[in-house]
Protein backbone atom coordinates (compact mmCIF):
# COMPACT_ATOMS: atom_id res chain seq x y z
CA UNK A 1 0.00 0.00 0.00
CA UNK A 2 1.57 3.30 -0.90
CA UNK A 3 0.90 6.49 1.16
CA UNK A 4 -1.69 7.98 -1.15
CA UNK A 5 -3.59 4.97 -0.60
CA UNK A 6 -2.94 4.92 3.12
CA UNK A 7 -4.49 8.48 3.09
CA UNK A 8 -7.34 7.35 0.77
CA UNK A 9 -8.55 4.96 3.03
CA UNK A 10 -8.20 7.10 5.99
CA UNK A 11 -10.07 9.43 4.90
CA UNK A 12 -12.42 7.59 3.36
CA UNK A 13 -13.15 5.73 6.83
CA UNK A 14 -13.51 8.61 8.62
CA UNK A 15 -15.47 10.13 6.22
CA UNK A 16 -17.96 6.96 6.17
CA UNK A 17 -17.73 6.84 9.67
CA UNK A 18 -19.02 10.85 10.25
CA UNK A 19 -21.42 10.15 7.91
CA UNK A 20 -23.33 7.40 9.98
CA UNK A 21 -22.85 9.79 13.08
CA UNK A 22 -24.52 12.10 11.42
CA UNK A 23 -27.66 10.27 10.87
CA UNK A 24 -27.59 7.96 14.11
CA UNK A 25 -26.57 10.46 16.78
CA UNK A 26 -29.24 11.48 19.01
CA UNK A 27 -28.19 15.19 19.86
CA UNK A 28 -28.37 17.51 16.86
CA UNK A 29 -25.77 19.81 17.72
CA UNK A 30 -23.26 16.56 17.56
CA UNK A 31 -24.55 15.64 14.55
CA UNK A 32 -23.67 18.87 13.08
CA UNK A 33 -20.22 18.62 14.09
CA UNK A 34 -20.45 15.18 12.61
CA UNK A 35 -21.07 16.98 9.45
CA UNK A 36 -18.35 18.71 9.30
CA UNK A 37 -16.20 16.61 9.85
CA UNK A 38 -17.61 14.36 6.89
CA UNK A 39 -17.27 17.80 4.94
CA UNK A 40 -13.32 17.92 5.52
CA UNK A 41 -12.66 14.66 4.83
CA UNK A 42 -14.40 14.48 1.45
CA UNK A 43 -12.13 18.15 1.17
CA UNK A 44 -9.38 15.81 2.30
CA UNK A 45 -10.13 12.73 -0.60
CA UNK A 46 -10.74 15.96 -3.16
CA UNK A 47 -6.68 17.16 -2.78
CA UNK A 48 -5.63 13.26 -3.48
CA UNK A 49 -7.70 13.89 -6.86
CA UNK A 50 -5.74 17.39 -7.09
CA UNK A 51 -8.53 19.45 -7.13
CA UNK A 52 -7.63 21.56 -4.72
CA UNK A 53 -9.86 24.40 -5.53
CA UNK A 54 -12.64 22.50 -5.15
CA UNK A 55 -11.33 20.69 -1.72
CA UNK A 56 -10.61 24.12 -0.30
CA UNK A 57 -13.75 25.90 -1.75
CA UNK A 58 -15.78 23.10 0.34
CA UNK A 59 -13.46 23.71 3.43
CA UNK A 60 -14.17 27.49 2.96
CA UNK A 61 -18.04 27.94 2.48
CA UNK A 62 -19.21 24.76 3.30
CA UNK A 63 -17.30 24.26 6.61
CA UNK A 64 -16.66 28.09 7.25
CA UNK A 65 -19.91 29.51 6.78
CA UNK A 66 -23.00 27.61 5.85
CA UNK A 67 -22.12 25.06 9.14
CA UNK A 68 -21.62 27.95 11.34
CA UNK A 69 -24.90 29.44 10.46
CA UNK A 70 -26.35 25.62 10.83
CA UNK A 71 -24.87 25.15 14.55
CA UNK A 72 -25.99 28.95 15.00
CA UNK A 73 -29.55 27.77 14.81
CA UNK A 74 -29.82 23.87 16.00
CA UNK A 75 -27.97 25.25 19.17
CA UNK A 76 -30.32 27.65 20.03
CA UNK A 77 -32.96 24.97 19.38
CA UNK A 78 -34.26 23.46 22.28
CA UNK A 79 -34.90 20.26 20.88
CA UNK A 80 -36.93 17.41 22.95
CA UNK A 81 -35.16 14.09 22.46
CA UNK A 82 -37.67 11.94 23.62
CA UNK A 83 -40.34 13.14 21.51
CA UNK A 84 -37.97 12.79 18.45
CA UNK A 85 -37.40 9.52 19.04
CA UNK A 86 -41.13 8.55 19.46
CA UNK A 87 -42.91 6.47 16.45
CA UNK A 88 -39.57 4.97 15.53
CA UNK A 89 -41.37 1.68 15.00
CA UNK A 90 -44.48 3.31 13.10
CA UNK A 91 -42.23 4.93 10.31
CA UNK A 92 -39.39 1.95 10.30
CA UNK A 93 -41.13 -0.08 7.49
CA UNK A 94 -42.15 2.75 5.11
CA UNK A 95 -38.06 3.97 5.91
CA UNK A 96 -36.39 0.57 5.10
CA UNK A 97 -38.35 0.15 2.30
CA UNK A 98 -37.16 3.73 0.74
CA UNK A 99 -33.22 3.07 2.04
CA UNK A 100 -33.30 -0.53 0.26
CA UNK A 101 -34.43 1.02 -2.95
CA UNK A 102 -32.06 3.98 -2.50
CA UNK A 103 -29.35 1.22 -1.84
CA UNK A 104 -30.26 -0.53 -4.89
CA UNK A 105 -30.95 2.15 -7.11
CA UNK A 106 -27.29 3.51 -6.35
CA UNK A 107 -25.96 -0.22 -6.97
CA UNK A 108 -27.10 0.30 -10.33
CA UNK A 109 -26.21 3.90 -11.34
CA UNK A 110 -22.95 3.88 -9.10
CA UNK A 111 -21.98 0.48 -9.88
CA UNK A 112 -18.57 -0.79 -11.75
CA UNK A 113 -20.20 -1.06 -14.66
CA UNK A 114 -20.41 2.44 -15.49
CA UNK A 115 -17.72 3.96 -12.89
CA UNK A 116 -15.60 0.96 -13.20
CA UNK A 117 -12.04 1.44 -13.41
CA UNK A 118 -11.91 0.25 -17.34
CA UNK A 119 -14.49 3.60 -17.65
CA UNK A 120 -12.92 6.20 -15.51
CA UNK A 121 -8.73 5.30 -15.60
CA UNK A 122 -7.09 7.29 -12.59
CA UNK A 123 -5.90 10.86 -14.07
CA UNK A 124 -2.42 11.60 -14.66
CA UNK A 125 -0.38 13.26 -12.49
CA UNK A 126 -0.06 16.82 -13.16
CA UNK A 127 3.38 18.44 -13.36
CA UNK A 128 3.73 20.87 -9.70
CA UNK A 129 3.37 23.89 -11.56
CA UNK A 130 0.27 22.32 -12.57
CA UNK A 131 -2.80 25.00 -10.95
CA UNK A 132 -6.76 23.41 -10.62
CA UNK A 133 -8.01 26.70 -9.72
CA UNK A 134 -6.54 28.62 -12.93
CA UNK A 135 -7.83 25.47 -15.44
CA UNK A 136 -11.11 25.81 -13.03
CA UNK A 137 -11.52 29.53 -13.81
CA UNK A 138 -10.40 28.96 -17.52
CA UNK A 139 -13.44 26.38 -18.59
CA UNK A 140 -15.69 28.29 -16.18
CA UNK A 141 -15.42 31.71 -17.76
CA UNK A 142 -14.91 30.84 -21.59
CA UNK A 143 -16.92 27.33 -22.02
CA UNK A 144 -19.41 27.54 -19.73
CA UNK A 145 -19.67 31.28 -18.56
CA UNK A 146 -23.66 31.22 -19.97
CA UNK A 147 -24.54 28.19 -17.31
CA UNK A 148 -22.21 29.79 -14.86
CA UNK A 149 -24.45 33.65 -15.47
CA UNK A 150 -27.33 32.40 -15.02
CA UNK A 151 -27.16 30.23 -11.88
CA UNK A 152 -25.65 33.15 -10.57
CA UNK A 153 -28.82 34.99 -11.73
CA UNK A 154 -30.55 32.28 -9.89
CA UNK A 155 -28.72 32.73 -6.56
CA UNK A 156 -29.59 36.59 -6.65
CA UNK A 157 -33.41 35.99 -7.23
CA UNK A 158 -33.17 33.25 -4.56
CA UNK A 159 -31.66 36.41 -2.15
CA UNK A 160 -33.79 38.86 -3.42
CA UNK A 161 -36.91 36.58 -2.69
CA UNK A 162 -35.33 35.50 0.92
CA UNK A 163 -34.68 39.03 2.12
CA UNK A 164 -38.33 40.01 0.53
CA UNK A 165 -40.05 37.28 2.61
CA UNK A 166 -38.06 37.98 5.60
CA UNK A 167 -38.20 41.82 5.76
CA UNK A 168 -40.31 43.65 8.05
CA UNK A 169 -41.35 46.57 9.16
CA UNK A 170 -42.81 47.75 11.97
CA UNK A 171 -44.17 50.76 11.96
CA UNK A 172 -43.31 51.58 16.28
CA UNK A 173 -39.51 50.23 16.27
CA UNK A 174 -36.76 52.88 16.88
CA UNK A 175 -34.23 52.82 15.17
CA UNK A 176 -30.88 55.17 15.11
CA UNK A 177 -29.60 56.88 12.58
CA UNK A 178 -25.68 57.57 12.71
CA UNK A 179 -25.15 60.45 10.15
CA UNK A 180 -27.26 62.24 12.84
CA UNK A 181 -25.85 60.63 15.75
CA UNK A 182 -22.17 61.45 14.12
CA UNK A 183 -23.45 65.50 13.08
CA UNK A 184 -24.54 66.04 16.67
CA UNK A 185 -22.58 69.27 18.73
CA UNK A 186 -22.37 69.33 22.25
CA UNK A 187 -24.45 72.60 22.39
CA UNK A 188 -27.15 70.38 21.10
CA UNK A 189 -26.84 67.81 24.13
CA UNK A 190 -25.31 69.65 27.45
CA UNK A 191 -26.50 73.22 28.70
CA UNK A 192 -24.34 75.20 30.83
CA UNK A 193 -25.21 76.64 33.84
CA UNK A 194 -24.31 79.91 35.49
CA UNK A 195 -24.86 79.64 38.71
CA UNK A 196 -23.76 82.00 41.78
CA UNK A 197 -21.53 80.31 44.77
CA UNK A 198 -24.12 79.50 47.92
CA UNK A 199 -22.77 79.85 51.34
CA UNK A 200 -23.01 76.88 54.00
CA UNK A 201 -25.49 78.89 56.49
CA UNK B 1 31.76 14.50 12.34
CA UNK B 2 30.19 16.59 10.10
CA UNK B 3 30.49 13.90 6.89
CA UNK B 4 29.26 11.08 9.59
CA UNK B 5 26.07 13.12 10.09
CA UNK B 6 25.36 13.48 6.16
CA UNK B 7 26.11 9.71 5.86
CA UNK B 8 23.21 8.86 8.50
CA UNK B 9 20.85 11.52 6.62
CA UNK B 10 21.34 9.75 3.46
CA UNK B 11 21.02 6.17 5.11
CA UNK B 12 17.38 6.99 6.07
CA UNK B 13 14.58 5.83 3.78
CA UNK B 14 13.47 9.26 1.65
CA UNK B 15 9.89 8.82 3.29
CA UNK B 16 11.67 9.53 6.86
CA UNK B 17 14.07 12.50 5.50
CA UNK B 18 10.60 14.15 4.14
CA UNK B 19 9.19 13.67 7.64
CA UNK B 20 12.30 14.85 9.46
CA UNK B 21 12.43 18.05 7.05
CA UNK B 22 8.95 18.94 7.86
CA UNK B 23 9.10 18.32 11.27
CA UNK B 24 12.26 20.25 11.43
CA UNK B 25 10.07 23.02 9.75
CA UNK B 26 7.25 23.14 12.15
CA UNK B 27 9.33 23.09 15.23
CA UNK B 28 11.21 26.43 13.63
CA UNK B 29 7.74 28.00 12.93
CA UNK B 30 6.18 27.15 16.19
CA UNK B 31 8.86 27.63 18.73
CA UNK B 32 9.55 30.95 17.94
CA UNK B 33 5.99 31.71 17.17
CA UNK B 34 5.32 30.62 21.07
CA UNK B 35 7.88 32.96 21.97
CA UNK B 36 6.18 35.50 19.64
CA UNK B 37 2.90 34.86 21.74
CA UNK B 38 3.97 34.97 25.11
CA UNK B 39 6.22 39.01 24.85
CA UNK B 40 3.12 40.13 22.83
CA UNK B 41 1.26 39.73 25.69
CA UNK B 42 3.95 41.36 27.53
CA UNK B 43 4.10 44.14 24.84
CA UNK B 44 0.89 44.58 24.93
CA UNK B 45 0.03 45.16 28.57
CA UNK B 46 3.49 47.85 28.69
CA UNK B 47 2.23 49.58 25.40
CA UNK B 48 -1.32 50.11 27.10
CA UNK B 49 0.67 50.52 30.22
CA UNK B 50 2.75 53.30 28.83
CA UNK B 51 -0.29 55.01 26.84
CA UNK B 52 -2.57 55.20 30.34
CA UNK B 53 0.50 56.92 31.96
CA UNK B 54 1.02 53.93 34.07
CA UNK B 55 4.61 51.46 33.83
CA UNK B 56 2.91 48.23 33.59
CA UNK B 57 4.51 44.43 34.92
CA UNK B 58 7.85 45.43 36.45
CA UNK B 59 8.40 42.77 39.29
CA UNK B 60 9.27 39.49 37.57
CA UNK B 61 12.77 39.65 36.36
CA UNK B 62 14.65 42.54 35.04
CA UNK B 63 11.91 45.39 34.09
CA UNK B 64 9.27 42.49 34.15
CA UNK B 65 11.03 40.65 31.16
CA UNK B 66 9.99 37.17 32.83
CA UNK B 67 6.28 38.02 33.47
CA UNK B 68 4.86 36.04 30.54
CA UNK B 69 6.78 33.21 32.18
CA UNK B 70 5.34 33.35 35.43
CA UNK B 71 1.80 33.66 33.44
CA UNK B 72 2.46 30.57 32.08
CA UNK B 73 3.69 28.87 35.50
CA UNK B 74 0.89 30.27 36.92
CA UNK B 75 -2.02 28.82 34.42
CA UNK B 76 0.05 25.37 34.00
CA UNK B 77 -0.19 24.82 38.07
CA UNK B 78 -4.30 25.61 37.67
CA UNK B 79 -7.26 23.25 37.77
CA UNK B 80 -9.25 22.86 34.93
CA UNK B 81 -12.64 22.94 35.98
CA UNK B 82 -15.58 21.10 33.98
CA UNK B 83 -18.99 22.89 34.85
CA UNK B 84 -21.71 20.28 35.83
CA UNK B 85 -23.63 19.24 33.31
CA UNK B 86 -20.95 20.21 30.17
CA UNK B 87 -20.55 18.25 27.61
CA UNK B 88 -17.51 17.08 28.37
CA UNK B 89 -16.03 16.01 25.03
CA UNK B 90 -16.62 18.95 23.38
CA UNK B 91 -15.61 21.16 26.10
CA UNK B 92 -12.17 20.09 26.07
CA UNK B 93 -12.51 19.46 22.10
CA UNK B 94 -13.32 23.85 21.57
CA UNK B 95 -9.67 24.84 22.84
CA UNK B 96 -8.12 22.41 20.18
CA UNK B 97 -10.47 23.55 17.61
CA UNK B 98 -9.34 27.18 18.11
CA UNK B 99 -5.77 26.80 18.04
CA UNK B 100 -5.51 24.42 16.00
CA UNK B 101 -6.49 26.70 12.63
CA UNK B 102 -4.56 29.53 13.94
CA UNK B 103 -1.10 27.22 14.01
CA UNK B 104 -2.20 25.01 10.44
CA UNK B 105 -2.34 28.65 8.42
CA UNK B 106 1.02 28.82 9.59
CA UNK B 107 2.28 26.36 7.19
CA UNK B 108 2.05 28.47 4.47
CA UNK B 109 2.94 31.82 5.20
CA UNK B 110 6.28 33.03 2.81
CA UNK B 111 8.85 34.14 5.91
CA UNK B 112 11.16 34.99 3.24
CA UNK B 113 11.36 34.11 -0.79
CA UNK B 114 12.72 30.33 0.13
CA UNK B 115 12.12 30.62 4.03
CA UNK B 116 8.11 28.88 3.33
CA UNK B 117 7.39 25.29 4.77
CA UNK B 118 4.87 24.41 2.16
CA UNK B 119 4.92 26.53 -1.28
CA UNK B 120 1.55 25.24 -2.10
CA UNK B 121 -0.48 26.68 -5.30
CA UNK B 122 -3.55 27.56 -3.54
CA UNK B 123 -1.78 29.36 -0.40
CA UNK B 124 -3.92 32.48 0.16
CA UNK B 125 -7.36 29.83 -0.29
CA UNK B 126 -6.04 27.28 1.87
CA UNK B 127 -5.07 30.63 4.89
CA UNK B 128 -8.69 31.52 4.27
CA UNK B 129 -10.36 28.25 4.58
CA UNK B 130 -8.41 27.71 7.72
CA UNK B 131 -8.84 31.16 9.67
CA UNK B 132 -12.77 30.59 8.74
CA UNK B 133 -12.32 27.33 10.28
CA UNK B 134 -11.32 28.50 14.16
CA UNK B 135 -15.11 29.82 14.66
CA UNK B 136 -15.67 26.33 15.70
CA UNK B 137 -13.70 26.24 18.95
CA UNK B 138 -15.53 29.81 19.96
CA UNK B 139 -18.95 27.87 19.19
CA UNK B 140 -18.74 24.89 20.70
CA UNK B 141 -16.97 26.49 24.19
CA UNK B 142 -20.10 28.25 24.59
CA UNK B 143 -22.39 25.48 23.69
CA UNK B 144 -20.86 23.01 25.54
CA UNK B 145 -19.53 25.30 28.88
CA UNK B 146 -23.66 24.97 29.89
CA UNK B 147 -23.62 28.49 30.54
CA UNK B 148 -25.63 31.18 29.79
CA UNK B 149 -23.47 33.98 29.23
CA UNK B 150 -20.66 31.69 27.55
CA UNK B 151 -23.54 30.88 25.19
CA UNK B 152 -24.43 34.51 24.59
CA UNK B 153 -20.85 35.33 23.30
CA UNK B 154 -20.59 32.26 20.89
CA UNK B 155 -23.55 33.57 19.77
CA UNK B 156 -22.42 36.60 19.40
CA UNK B 157 -19.07 36.03 17.18
CA UNK B 158 -20.40 33.52 15.24
CA UNK B 159 -22.78 36.24 13.79
CA UNK B 160 -19.90 38.13 13.80
CA UNK B 161 -16.97 36.05 11.85
CA UNK B 162 -20.04 35.11 9.42
CA UNK B 163 -20.17 38.81 8.47
CA UNK B 164 -16.41 39.64 8.20
CA UNK B 165 -15.36 36.72 6.44
CA UNK B 166 -16.92 37.87 3.41
CA UNK B 167 -15.39 41.18 3.42
CA UNK B 168 -12.58 39.67 4.00
CA UNK B 169 -12.77 37.20 1.03
CA UNK B 170 -13.98 40.01 -1.21
CA UNK B 171 -10.45 42.16 -0.16
CA UNK B 172 -8.37 39.39 -0.81
CA UNK B 173 -10.11 38.89 -4.49
CA UNK B 174 -8.71 42.50 -5.13
CA UNK B 175 -5.32 41.11 -4.25
CA UNK B 176 -5.54 38.58 -6.09
CA UNK B 177 -7.04 40.45 -9.60
CA UNK B 178 -3.83 42.64 -9.31
CA UNK B 179 -1.64 39.61 -8.50
CA UNK B 180 -2.91 37.27 -11.06
CA UNK B 181 -2.43 34.65 -8.81
CA UNK B 182 -3.26 32.75 -5.26
CA UNK B 183 0.38 31.49 -4.21
CA UNK B 184 1.83 33.85 -1.22
CA UNK B 185 4.78 34.00 -2.05
CA UNK B 186 3.66 35.23 -6.21
CA UNK B 187 2.05 37.72 -4.61
CA UNK B 188 5.23 39.12 -2.31
CA UNK B 189 7.40 38.73 -5.99
CA UNK B 190 4.57 40.54 -7.83
CA UNK B 191 5.16 43.80 -5.52
CA UNK B 192 9.25 43.55 -5.73
CA UNK B 193 10.78 47.07 -6.73
CA UNK B 194 10.34 49.80 -3.84
CA UNK B 195 7.78 50.98 -1.35
CA UNK B 196 5.44 52.28 -4.65
CA UNK B 197 4.89 48.58 -6.13
CA UNK B 198 3.42 47.69 -2.87
CA UNK B 199 -0.33 46.55 -3.28
CA UNK B 200 -1.64 48.55 -0.25
CA UNK B 201 -1.49 51.90 -3.11
CA UNK B 202 -3.67 50.57 -5.80
CA UNK B 203 -5.79 48.48 -3.08
CA UNK B 204 -5.45 51.11 -0.44
CA UNK B 205 -9.67 50.56 0.61
CA UNK B 206 -9.13 47.09 0.47
CA UNK B 207 -5.98 47.15 2.83
CA UNK B 208 -8.32 49.14 5.51
CA UNK B 209 -10.98 46.56 5.23
CA UNK B 210 -8.90 43.45 5.63
CA UNK B 211 -7.53 44.92 8.63
CA UNK B 212 -10.35 45.87 10.39
CA UNK B 213 -11.84 42.25 9.22
CA UNK B 214 -8.68 41.03 10.73
CA UNK B 215 -9.51 43.03 13.68
CA UNK B 216 -12.89 41.82 13.67
CA UNK B 217 -12.08 38.17 12.81
CA UNK B 218 -9.89 37.83 15.86
CA UNK B 219 -12.29 38.91 18.56
CA UNK B 220 -10.19 41.59 19.20
CA UNK B 221 -11.43 45.16 20.80
CA UNK B 222 -12.89 47.07 19.93
CA UNK B 223 -14.63 44.44 18.37
CA UNK B 224 -14.47 42.03 20.88
CA UNK B 225 -18.24 41.53 22.09
CA UNK B 226 -17.75 37.89 22.32
CA UNK B 227 -15.64 38.11 25.49
CA UNK B 228 -17.10 41.96 26.55
CA UNK B 229 -16.29 41.68 30.19
CA UNK B 230 -18.83 44.63 31.24
CA UNK B 231 -21.98 42.89 29.61
CA UNK B 232 -21.09 38.79 29.67
CA UNK B 233 -18.29 38.87 32.23
CA UNK B 234 -15.65 37.29 29.86
CA UNK B 235 -18.19 35.47 27.12
CA UNK B 236 -17.31 32.48 25.42
CA UNK B 237 -14.08 30.92 27.81
CA UNK B 238 -16.10 32.22 31.06
CA UNK B 239 -16.10 28.47 32.06
CA UNK B 240 -12.78 27.71 31.37
CA UNK B 241 -9.58 27.62 33.57
CA UNK B 242 -5.98 26.58 33.68
CA UNK B 243 -4.09 25.44 30.43
CA UNK B 244 -7.48 25.01 28.60
CA UNK B 245 -8.16 28.74 29.24
CA UNK B 246 -4.57 29.15 28.59
CA UNK B 247 -5.07 27.51 24.85
CA UNK B 248 -8.08 30.19 24.16
CA UNK B 249 -5.61 33.13 24.62
CA UNK B 250 -2.67 30.96 23.08
CA UNK B 251 -4.88 30.76 20.03
CA UNK B 252 -6.02 34.45 19.63
CA UNK B 253 -2.69 36.02 19.80
CA UNK B 254 -1.42 33.64 17.19
CA UNK B 255 -4.71 35.09 15.40
CA UNK B 256 -3.31 38.32 15.68
CA UNK B 257 0.29 37.42 14.57
CA UNK B 258 -1.51 35.82 11.42
CA UNK B 259 -3.66 38.54 10.38
CA UNK B 260 -0.32 40.89 10.37
CA UNK B 261 1.90 38.59 9.07
CA UNK B 262 -0.78 37.92 6.30
CA UNK B 263 -1.65 41.91 5.88
CA UNK B 264 2.12 42.55 5.53
CA UNK B 265 2.46 39.47 2.67
CA UNK B 266 -0.35 40.82 0.97
CA UNK B 267 -0.49 44.36 1.37
CA UNK B 268 2.73 45.68 2.33
CA UNK B 269 5.45 43.37 0.31
CA UNK B 270 6.07 40.36 2.84
CA UNK B 271 10.10 40.27 3.14
CA UNK B 272 10.70 42.99 0.67
CA UNK B 273 12.69 45.98 1.60
CA UNK B 274 11.02 49.78 1.28
CA UNK B 275 13.67 50.92 -0.88
CA UNK B 276 16.15 48.42 -3.62
CA UNK B 277 19.33 50.98 -2.52
CA UNK B 278 22.23 50.31 -0.52
CA UNK B 279 21.77 50.59 3.35
CA UNK B 280 18.04 49.21 2.84
CA UNK B 281 19.56 45.86 1.45
CA UNK B 282 22.28 45.34 3.84
CA UNK B 283 19.39 44.18 6.08
CA UNK B 284 18.24 39.83 6.04
CA UNK B 285 14.62 39.88 4.10
CA UNK B 286 13.44 38.14 7.18
CA UNK B 287 14.08 41.17 9.16
CA UNK B 288 11.85 43.55 7.07
CA UNK B 289 8.93 40.61 7.36
CA UNK B 290 8.96 41.02 11.08
CA UNK B 291 9.16 44.35 11.11
CA UNK B 292 6.06 45.10 9.14
CA UNK B 293 4.47 42.22 11.33
CA UNK B 294 5.65 43.98 14.09
CA UNK B 295 4.06 47.81 13.18
CA UNK B 296 0.73 45.80 12.30
CA UNK B 297 0.65 44.05 15.61
CA UNK B 298 1.35 47.25 17.01
CA UNK B 299 -2.04 49.00 15.71
CA UNK B 300 -3.79 45.97 17.06
CA UNK B 301 -2.46 47.11 20.80
CA UNK B 302 -3.08 50.54 20.04
CA UNK B 303 -6.83 50.24 18.92
CA UNK B 304 -7.56 48.19 22.57
CA UNK B 305 -5.73 50.93 23.81
CA UNK B 306 -7.67 53.72 22.06
CA UNK B 307 -11.57 52.40 20.88
CA UNK B 308 -14.17 51.92 23.18
CA UNK B 309 -16.24 48.31 22.19
CA UNK B 310 -18.91 48.57 19.41
CA UNK B 311 -22.10 47.52 20.26
CA UNK B 312 -23.97 44.81 18.72
CA UNK B 313 -25.92 46.57 15.96
CA UNK B 314 -22.66 48.79 15.15
CA UNK B 315 -20.90 45.87 14.73
CA UNK B 316 -23.84 44.50 11.97
CA UNK B 317 -23.84 47.71 10.25
CA UNK B 318 -20.21 48.36 10.16
CA UNK B 319 -19.68 44.67 8.24
CA UNK B 320 -22.47 44.78 6.17
CA UNK B 321 -23.65 48.22 5.06
CA UNK B 322 -19.78 49.74 4.99
CA UNK B 323 -17.03 47.35 4.68
CA UNK B 324 -18.66 45.06 1.92
CA UNK B 325 -20.01 48.06 -0.46
CA UNK B 326 -16.46 49.40 -0.16
CA UNK B 327 -14.81 46.14 -1.19
CA UNK B 328 -17.50 45.62 -3.83
CA UNK B 329 -17.04 49.52 -5.34
CA UNK B 330 -13.22 49.24 -5.03
CA UNK B 331 -13.10 45.39 -7.02
CA UNK B 332 -15.42 47.04 -9.98
CA UNK B 333 -12.92 49.86 -9.92
CA UNK B 334 -9.86 47.72 -9.94
CA UNK B 335 -11.33 46.05 -12.99
CA UNK B 336 -12.33 48.64 -15.34
CA UNK B 337 -9.29 50.32 -14.62
CA UNK B 338 -6.95 46.99 -15.59
CA UNK B 339 -8.77 46.22 -18.72
CA UNK B 340 -10.47 49.50 -20.07
CA UNK B 341 -7.74 52.41 -19.17
CA UNK B 342 -4.08 53.00 -20.88
CA UNK B 343 -2.55 52.80 -17.84
CA UNK B 344 -4.23 48.75 -16.83
CA UNK B 345 -0.53 47.14 -17.76
CA UNK B 346 0.80 48.61 -14.27
CA UNK B 347 -1.64 45.70 -13.12
CA UNK B 348 -1.45 43.13 -15.40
Amino acid sequence: MTFGQFIFYFFAAVLLFAATMVITIRNPVKAALFLVLAFFSAAGLWVLLEAEFLAIALVLVYVGAVMVLFLFVVMMLDVNLVRLSEGFGEYLPIGGIVAVLMVLEMTVILGSRHFGLQRFPAPAGHAANYSNTRELGMQLYTVYVYPFELAALVLLVAIVAAIALTLRRRARTKYQDPSLQVQVRRQDRVRIVKMAAEKKT
Amino acid sequence: MSTWFVSLWQGLPPWSQITLRSLGGIIAILVPLMVAVAYLTFAERKIIGYMQVRIGPNRVGPRGWLQPIADALKLLMKEIIIPTNANKYLFVLAPVLSIGPALVAWAVIPFTSRLVLANINASLLFVLAMTSMGVYGIVIAGWASNSKYAFLGSMRSAAQIVAYEIAMGFALVGVLMVAGTINLREIVLRQSGNVFHWYIWPLFPLFLVYFISGVAETNRSPFDVAEGESEIVAGFHVEYSGMAFAVFFLAEYANMILISALTATMFLGGWMAPFDVAPFTWVPPLFWFLAKVSVLLFFFLWFRATFPRYRYDQIMRLGWKVLIPVTLVWITLIGVVMFFTPWGHHFR
